[in-house]
């Protein structure tokens, strides 16, 4: 609530200033503007922004810190009792405490000092919000006064306003970056505490996969193996399915659109693979469980073979088809490329169209469709919901199609849907697999990426 | 003129096969290429088939008339199940034992005394009277009457026994039990039962999650693209950038969903399942496409536009913003739509931060617990009743039919504003 007002007390705040600023500098020449530096509304944006900005910092400075320092608030005056003990007890107090305060039941009998100290988070919260809304609003209506003082005809006002957007977009741009720095150090950062716990070599060259951890000490059974070997067999086995239909497919169709089709006919044949471009990946794997797996399955049966109602097959033919429309318009984009004085030059030596296309174009193009197949196979590789939906749990070291297999992703999705605590090995792992999932996809994209860019130059 | 006279050799019966082989090569290569395209475009009959002939009932819901006497005495306990079983019983004046009425018990959904209680509650002047209402039917009598249970299966293997189908078969004739819009459907949030569970906590979810996705992606990416588009020097920082950019867009969408868990829930401690924590990592992941096709439609700005504007004396911000910006405007918003589209259809990295919860409230604010389209579509496929199959295939058309808009409105803007330089 306080903080819906602060904002709206600041965009009342930042419009006033802007309209206070061109006022005043308009006033300052005595309505003739020629006098003045800059045009009147940047004298308004300079106020803006001297009304918005450091409210606008404080704010975000604020909201960030917020949360931690009022925990750590709450935890200290916790009772000795429950404060003390190890991290991963704390982190479950903490979150019951969050629970609480937010209304939500926890489903078990609760200790009364969680519900006051619950209590207490709510009421620093509470404090917390209205000074924010106090120092927030004064250090606008301050600035605003500040901006407003300086405002004086040879104020340069647009340098120091464009100065203050171009460091805006510097920043924006770096979002990029930050958000790669933010993968590499998040997977890594959970990886490493993974590793601490289950060796390196064990979970990149072990052959077992059940992550199920013992919760008591005398539980038989699941002691937990992290080998993710028969992870590797399982994602590989459903990209090579998915590659077997989308590469032909998807090469054909670009083949025949880009060579043979009239533009009138192309038109109509684009959409249908933008549609099934855009058809979201949990469409696909509703599909794939409910209408292609039954259907394997009783072609199977019809063949005297045993067929998995999970199988391999299903998942990586949908995901094939899903994957068509990839493959088709990257390689469409590098045939496209493929000078035309190659082409008449194969017709003026007599070939037919076919012959040209075999053993020119595709030759010339092979670089790219190299790339594009790369791409698609990362595409693969990182896809989640099909195989979360249509191939199994079961971490099945096999080569045949019929069978169940998992792959990275169904695990990683498996893992840390619902809740879990956040320390066990079971959880961490995901971020193990997420981090190969990470560097696999990443290093065939940086690949194809240079493949595709080095092969543009080559006839631009 | 020898060779006039010899018959050559392109004459020959030989050649003749050849240039017959090399035709025939040339026809099954446009062939392959036929079918090729045939075969994406019949998977994609096939799916959407599939998925409408799975789901179009779901847009009707059986309802069961009642004549309920609503007893001042039965209101006041809140005994509106007994209500409304009297008023089922009526009906039925033959059936007196217990079983029989345990049967007719369950034609009735397990949410109708709550359907009656909000009526009473919203017009308490009807207590004491006898009214005609009509109440949900429970899911399996919805679907058997849709014919998704066979009737002629023996008893023993049929979901509904004998009893229960004689009823039916009698309300339906008497014309008590009869399908209507499904408004359900429409209007509420998730259930454990079928014939109350909807999907408008998934739409408003989604809304909420997209508004700060757009809030946050297309200022963000459209500054950024202006920034390496207009104003970057070219150096090895921007590459970087750039590097960064074409990278993060092949990045699969679960590694965001780990971004998301390890950074704003782990570590700035935002509540899970939040629209708000979905939205940022859904800014983060479609950041990329708006980048890319912002720049592209900058690009698409001829220079003598710039020229233009910076000979008459314009900053270069004011060339931007007065100009090129303007200018590339359509190409921005297709980009942005397509951006936001895909954004809707996203769903595995929000299972990763906790939006795959069953909730029932329709989520009101950016940080109350929701869920978005995609992801109620993913829980409901894993339910095993038949209701829910029809109704996962019709949360689908209606999460097909917000793309199909979104996407119509993208090209209807490029071809309205599409301008050639």
């Amino acid at each position: 609530m306080q903080i819906t007002v602060l904002v709206l007390i600041l965009a009342l705040l930042t419009v006033s200033g802007y309209q206070m600023g061109r006022t005043r500098a308009a006033a300052s020449v005595g309505g003739r503007l020629v006098e003045l530096h800059s045009v009147p509304s940047y004298h308004g944006f300079y106020v803006a922004l001297w009304a918005g900005l450091p409210a606008l910092f404080l704010f975000v400075l604020w909201t960030a810190s917020e949360g931690w320092l009022i925990m750590r608030m709450v935890m200290s005056a916790l009772p000795d009792r429950l404060s003390g003990g190890d991290p991963q007890v704390l982190n479950l107090l903490k979150a019951d405490i969050l629970n609480i305060a937010h209304g939500i039941s926890t489903g078990r009998d609760v200790d009364p000092a969680v519900t006051a100290a619950a209590a207490h988070y709510n009421s620093l919260r509470a404090i917390s919000d209205w000074s924010l809304l106090a120092i927030g609003a004064s250090l606008a209506v301050v600035g605003l006064a500040y901006g407003r003082q300086h405002i004086s005809p040879n104020l340069r006002a647009r340098n120091r306003v464009e100065r203050v957007v171009s460091i805006a977009l510097v920043i924006c741009s770096m979002v990029a970056i930050l958000t790669t720095v933010g993968i590499v150090l998040s997977l890594l950062f959970e990886a490493l505490r993974f590793f601490t716990m289950v060796s390196p070599i064990d979970f990149l060259f072990g052959v077992h996969w059940s992550p199920q951890m013992a919760m008591r000490a005398d539980q038989v059974g699941s002691s937990g193996s992290f080998g993710i070997i028969p992870l590797f067999s399982g994602t590989l086995l459903i990209t090579v399915i998915a590659m077997v239909v989308a590469v032909p497919v998807g090469l054909m169709s670009a083949i025949y659109m880009s060579e043979y089709a009239n533009p009138n006919v192309r038109t109509w044949l684009k959409p249908i693979l933008e549609i099934l471009a855009g058809i979201p990946t949990v469409v696909y794997g509703f599909f794939a469980a409910l209408t292609m797996a039954p259907f394997v399955r009783s072609i199977g049966h019809g063949l005297g073979l045993d067929v998995s109602s999970e199988s391999a097959l299903s998942a990586g033919i949908v995901m094939g088809v899903m994957i068509i429309p990839f493959v088709s318009s990257l390689s469409d984009d590098v045939i496209n490329a493929v000078p035309q004085s190659l082409r008449d030059g194969s017709y003026g030596l007599g070939a037919t169209k076919s012959e040209t296309i075999r053993q020119v174009v595709i030759p010339a193009a092979l670089p790219g469709i190299v790339a594009a197949v790369m791409l698609a196979v990362s595409r693969a590789i990182g896809e989640t919901m099909i195989v979360t939906m249509a191939s199994g749990l079961t971490a099945n070291l096999t080569a045949n199609p019929l069978d169940a297999v998992t792959t990275v992703t169904t695990q990683i999705a498996t893992l840390l849907v619902g809740d879990q605590e956040f320390d066990s090995p079971k959880t961490l792992s995901a971020f193990g697999l997420g981090l190969v999932l990470f560097l696999v996809t990443l290093s065939l994209n940086m690949v194809a990426l240079r493949v595709v860019q080095k092969y543009r130059e080559k006839y631009d | 003129m020898s060779v006039a006279a010899s018959k050559s050799h392109y004459q020959s019966e030989e050649f003749a096969r050849r240039l017959r082989g090399r035709y025939a090569a040339e026809r099954n290569f446009k062939i392959a290429g036929v079918a090729a395209l045939a075969l994406a475009s019949m998977m994609l009959v096939v799916l959407l088939t599939s998925i409408v002939s799975k789901g179009y009932t779901a847009f009707w819901q059986s309802q069961i008339r009642l004549e309920v006497t609503l007893d001042k005495a039965q209101v006041e306990e809140r005994n509106f199940t007994a209500i409304l079983r009297q008023g089922l019983y009526a009906q039925f004046p033959q059936i007196t034992d217990r079983t029989g009425k345990r049967t007719l018990n369950e034609l009735l959904s397990s949410g109708a005394p709550y359907e009656l209680e909000a009526l009473v509650k919203q017009n308490p002047a009807i207590v004491g009277t006898t009214q005609t209402i009509w109440v949900r039917s429970d899911d399996e009598v919805d679907q058997f009457i849709k014919g998704y249970f066979p009737r002629n299966a023996p008893e023993a293997e049929r979901r509904l026994n004998d009893a229960k189908i004689a009823a039916i078969d009698a309300m339906v004739a008497q014309g008590s039990l009869v399908q209507a819009f499904n408004t359900t459907l429409f209007s509420a949030g998730d259930s454990r039962e079928a014939e109350q569970a909807g999907i408008w906590g998934a739409i408003v979810g989604s809304m909420l999650t997209l508004l700060v996705t757009m809030a946050l992606s297309v200022p963000i990416g459209v500054a950024a693209a202006v920034y390496l588009e207009e104003f970057a020097p070219k150096n090895k920082w921007t590459d970087l950038i750039e590097v960064n950019i074409n990278n993060l867009a092949a990045v699969p969408s679960i590694i965001f969903g780990l971004l998301g868990l390890a950074v704003f829930l782990g570590f700035f401690g935002l509540p899970r399942s939040a629209p708000v924590v979905g939205g940022l990592v859904m800014a983060l992941m479609t950041l990329p496409v708006i980048i890319i096709s912002a720049r592209v439609a900058l690009k698409s700005v001829p220079p003598s536009i710039r020229e233009a504007a910076l000979g008459i004396g314009a900053s270069p911000l004011q060339t931007v913003t007065h100009h090129v910006l303007p200018l590339a405007m359509p190409g921005i918003l297709t980009g942005t739509i397509i951006g936001m589209a895909r954004a809707l259809g996203e769903t595995a990295p929000l299972l990763m931060i906790g939006m795959v919860a069953f909730i029932v409230d329709v989520p009101h604010g950016m940080t109350d617990s929701a869920t978005v389209l995609p992801v109620q579509i993913y829980m409901w496929a894993d339910s095993p009743e038949r209701a829910f199959t029809e109704r996962t295939s019709a949360a689908i058309m209606v999460l097909l039919g917000f793309l199909i808009v979104m996407n119509g409105l993208a090209v209807f803007l490029r071809k309205k504003f599409e301008r050639r330089w």
